[in-house]
């Protein structure tokens, strides 16, 4: 059903483009690289949370004339990361307002002597009441931020929910939390800033988007446009992790390395990118539903609130998307959706795959079962009632015009899983011994593209070039980093100019290169960066047969000679195409209405799960992961997205843990912090349905973030099925069902699904 | 993490690199992590915690399969290291390296290198693996992109046409 000719590179799976580099350990991060004459950078941060800085103590056995020291009085341009306000300094000048704040900047050529250096700087601060968490920020005893702690609120409404509570056979209610998680991404955060008068700085770094940090840069260094460069090096995964947080790394760098002259690298271990670079937002959502007899929502109050942690970076964006996603692949009559994001005093939260979504999704789908049980029928059939169909709307009044059937999706998910048999075969097996089995399944949707009206104001450029030796080189700032974006974009241009794939190569980002083509983020890229692409090549090839130097049909050797004459004629050959929003789209930005994505992905996963109660772990047996996802470019890539973020949704539900000590993560290293291994995973078994989107390329949807929504609330739910306990926050740890088990009545130590018992 | 590059305590070591003979003077307690890297320019052993968890430095030594961020060079003197470079035999990738290309078991490739270095001492130890003993024999090597699926599936691919051959 994709909208156009069935390719011969789309759908395929060609080679990763940089793939034989990685096999082989060629491939080039930023750590692998030296320039002559470099120095080595290292942060003081603050060991407080919020305060002021009295005074800065240089230990005197430390011969500093050695070193290169920058403080705030030390910035020539503005001291902030410009993104989107500009609250965040680059440097604590005087105000601290979270642990692990840089304050002091220091640069050797040797980093054992940089290491005790950084030891040898000590603060001496007057302390402030600080505020640790979103309830705490919310009662406003304490202003941290603005006038009430609040970075961005949203409020969406739709219908009357006033008036459906009276006639409503049910009302339920539900309090939902998500923790924070760490990226972990297993390259830590790391640059290279080099400065001189003519040329200004230059950074190569470990990042998501070549752009952002160019602006932070211009802002910072106080430098024109074109005295920035920014150069993204392979990248060893980011999700979301270095979105916002390689301007202030590559502004830290930069200061060095225009102060001292020489180059500097920045690359931090692995507790220094933990305890002081961004996770995702902790949350709190908050339902009220009132539901008919037979099932059927009739309308809701949805409660949202996300802790930001000390400055407001993303985290209205984040919150603008937990919003959107907050009533799920649900039809509501009506509804009304508060939303907020709090400041605290701990390092900002920030981009993480999902942003937003799976808070929100996971208190949607964990209440879903919750209703279920309410009305007495089961998951599956709340479900069924009340899915969103064609022609209706969202919580947003977006109409559905894609063609989805979620009914069946459902039911070929449950196939797919032998959902009925298991649950069957599990209703006997769970009457006797400590393993107790149970099946869950979440249903959820995830918007591709920036929300509303943001790929308009992101006005993305995208440029494409054929060489005279027939070669065509894709000009983008969106970046690899793991992802496939080099592949799929190469595929798209391929098919569209007819060339072979390796006829197609991309350039790496690098801001003196390529155009602005947007950020790598909000599963964007294939779809939108992709569609854009899609267009430039085909710039390419009408220019050639404009001119009369190709015919309609070609071989590669007729397109090189063609090139290869046009190019002597005019110099070059080049097509960019800029971002037009499709027509009749409506977005409100006051109101929070109208179409808030181009595109959604649908998907419905089910997870198996063992709960064993003598170690109070819980296992996820098998996993099935069915979406529809308009058209899957690149067959082993998508599954890969897929499994890999299933493997992290499963950490985020189970596993990932991070635990505070006075706004200052405490467990800030992988001994301590567990992500699954391959050892802790279960089949993850992916399933796609192709239904095409008019909006994609080849008729793709953002795929990348989708499978970090659904798991966790299918996990939960399927532990609740094993042992009839609800709990409503993750990550969901032995410890806490040890602690559910203890506080069972003793007349439950049966442990048999009887109506559910709550747990924290 | 040693705590001195202090050119009075530098050592002589010698060892064999991906078939090569290495002499360096350097300290004793030096990373061989670091000596790979920053000595010899072998950036194909990458670092990702520097404390053993997540096997991104994984390198052979003596046939056994190490965090070289947790190996002292000293230790490492007189004996055989085998590292991401000295897989392939020149222009020929090993098969796992292909079958890693082939599966989608290299994604941001960060842990690549790492993971490899463990699927070859895993064939080596046991040539027709089962699924049990991939997930076992890969669970020292952390990766954050695949979610393992298409590591194992590689795995598998490899294995059966070594026997095959």
């Amino acid at each position: 059903m994709a909208n156009s000719k069935e390719g011969h590179i789309v759908g395929t799976s060609v080679p990763r483009k940089e793939g034989r580099d990685k096999v082989t350990g060629a491939a080039r991060y930023v750590d692998d690289m030296a320039l002559p004459g470099m120095l080595y950078g290292a942060t003081v941060r603050s060991t407080i949370a919020r305060g002021k800085i009295k005074k800065i103590s240089f230990d005197p056995g430390v011969a500093w004339d050695e070193f290169v020291v920058v403080t705030a009085k030390d910035i020539p341009g503005k001291n902030c990361i410009a993104l989107i306000l500009d609250d965040q300094p680059c440097l604590a000048a005087e105000t601290i307002n979270h642990p692990e704040e840089p304050i002091l900047l220091l640069a050797h050529a040797d980093r054992h002597k940089l290491r005790k250096a950084v030891e040898a700087v000590s603060m001496e601060y007057e302390t402030l009441p600080p505020v640790h968490t979103l309830h705490e920020s919310e009662k406003q005893s304490t202003i941290i931020w603005g006038a009430d702690n609040a970075f961005k609120t949203f409020l969406v409404e739709k219908g009357d929910v006033d008036s459906v509570w009276t006639d409503a056979a049910h009302i339920v209610e539900g309090e939902y939390f998500t923790g924070a998680q760490e990226q972990l991404y297993i390259e830590n955060n790391g640059v290279i800033a080099a400065f001189d008068p003519q040329h200004g700085v230059t950074v190569w770094g470990s990042l998501q988007c070549p752009y952002y940090v160019h602006k932070a840069l211009v802002a910072l260094c106080g430098l024109p446009e074109d005295k920035v460069r920014v150069v993204q090096m392979e990248t060893g995964g980011a999700f979301g992790g270095k979105e916002e947080y390689p301007s202030m790394i590559a502004g830290h760098a930069a200061l060095l390395a225009m102060k001292s002259g020489r180059p500097v690298k920045i690359v931090y271990d692995r507790m220094e990118d933990m305890v002081a670079t961004t996770k995702r937002h902790p949350s709190r959502t908050r339902h009220r539903t009132a539901v008919s007899r037979d099932g059927k929502i009739l309308g809701g109050e949805i409660e949202f609130v996300i802790d930001g942690g000390a400055y407001a970076t993303l985290s209205s964006v984040v919150l603008s998307r937990g919003t959107i996603h907050a009533g799920g692949p649900y039809y509501w009559p009506s509804v009304r959706i508060r939303t907020k994001a709090v400041a605290t005093n701990t390092p900002p939260h920030g981009a993480f795959r999902g942003f937003g979504a799976p808070q929100s999704l996971f208190a949607m789908e964990r209440h879903m079962d919750r209703i279920a049980e309410v009305v007495g029928i089961s998951p599956i059939e709340i479900r069924r009632r009340n899915f969103l169909k064609p022609g209706q709307t969202t919580t947003t009044q977006q109409t559905i015009h894609e063609n989805i059937d979620l009914d069946q999706l459902l039911s070929r998910a449950l196939e797919l899983s032998d959902y009925h048999a298991k649950k069957k075969h599990f209703a006997v097996e769970n009457k006797t011994g400590a393993r107790k089995k149970g099946m869950g399944i979440a249903t959820f949707l995830h918007g591709a593209g920036f929300t509303g009206s943001g790929e308009r104001y992101l006005n993305s450029l995208v440029g494409v070039e054929a060489r005279a030796d027939g070669v065509v080189r894709v000009l983008v700032s969106s970046a690899e980093f793991g992802q496939g974006t080099n592949t799929v974009l190469c595929q798209i241009a391929a098919e569209a100019l007819n060339l072979p794939y390796e006829n197609v190569v991309i350039a790496q980002p690098d801001t003196t290169i390529v155009p602005n083509s947007g950020p790598t983020v909000a599963s964007r890229t294939a779809m939108i960066v992709g569609k854009l692409v899609q267009s430039a090549a085909t710039g390419i090839q009408h220019t050639l047969t404009k001119t009369g130097l190709l015919s309609e049909a070609y071989t590669p050797e007729q397109f090189r000679a063609a090139c290869r004459e046009y190019i002597a004629a005019h110099g070059s050959l080049k097509s960019e195409v800029r971002y037009e929003a499709p027509p009749g789209v409506y977005w409100d930005d006051e109101k929070y209405r109208g179409e808030a994505y181009a595109a959604f992905a649908w998907a419905v996963y089910v997870a198996e799960v063992t709960v064993d109660l003598t170690s109070y772990r819980v296992t996820v047996d098998d996993f099935v992961a069915l979406q529809e996802i308009g058209k899957v470019l690149h067959p082993v890539l998508a599954e890969g997205q897929i499994t890999g973020g299933v493997a992290q949704a499963i950490g985020f539900a189970l596993y990932e843990n991070v635990v505070w000590q006075d706004g200052r993560m405490l467990n800030n290293q992988m001994t301590n912090y567990i992500m699954p291994t391959s050892a802790d995973l279960p089949p993850i078994r992916v399933f796609f349905e192709q239904n095409g989107n008019i909006h994609g390329a080849h008729g793709a949807k953002g795929i990348g973030e989708l499978p970090m929504d659904g798991p966790a609330p299918a996990i939960v739910n399927a532990v609740e099925d094993a042992i009839g306990v609800r709990f409503h926050s993750i990550p969901l740890l032995p410890e806490d069902l040890f602690q559910a088990m203890q506080e069972l009545p003793p007349a439950a130590s049966s442990l048999l699904p009887a109506p559910a018992r709550e747990a924290q | 993490m040693n705590s001195s590059g202090d050119a009075k305590v530098k050592h002589d070591v010698s060892f064999t690199v991906n078939g090569e003979v290495k002499r360096l003077r350097v300290h004793p307690m030096e990373r061989l992590l670091d000596v790979l890297r920053n000595e010899l320019g072998l950036t194909g052993t990458k670092e990702g915690c520097g404390e053993g968890e997540c096997g991104s430095c994984s390198v052979l030594l003596d046939g056994l399969l190490v965090n070289s961020c947790l190996v002292p060079v000293a230790q490492a003197d007189g004996s055989n290291v085998v590292t991401i470079e000295g897989i392939a035999a020149h222009s020929l990738l090993h098969p796992l390296q292909k079958a890693f290309l082939e599966c989608g078991g290299a994604q941001c490739g960060i842990c690549t290198p790492g993971m490899i270095l463990a699927a070859v001492h895993l064939l080596e130890k046991k040539p027709e693996p089962t699924q049990a003993e991939i997930r076992e024999g890969l669970a020292g090597n952390l990766c954050r992109c695949t979610g393992y699926m298409q590591i194992f599936e590689a795995v598998t691919k490899a294995a059966q046409q070594r026997v095959a051959t």
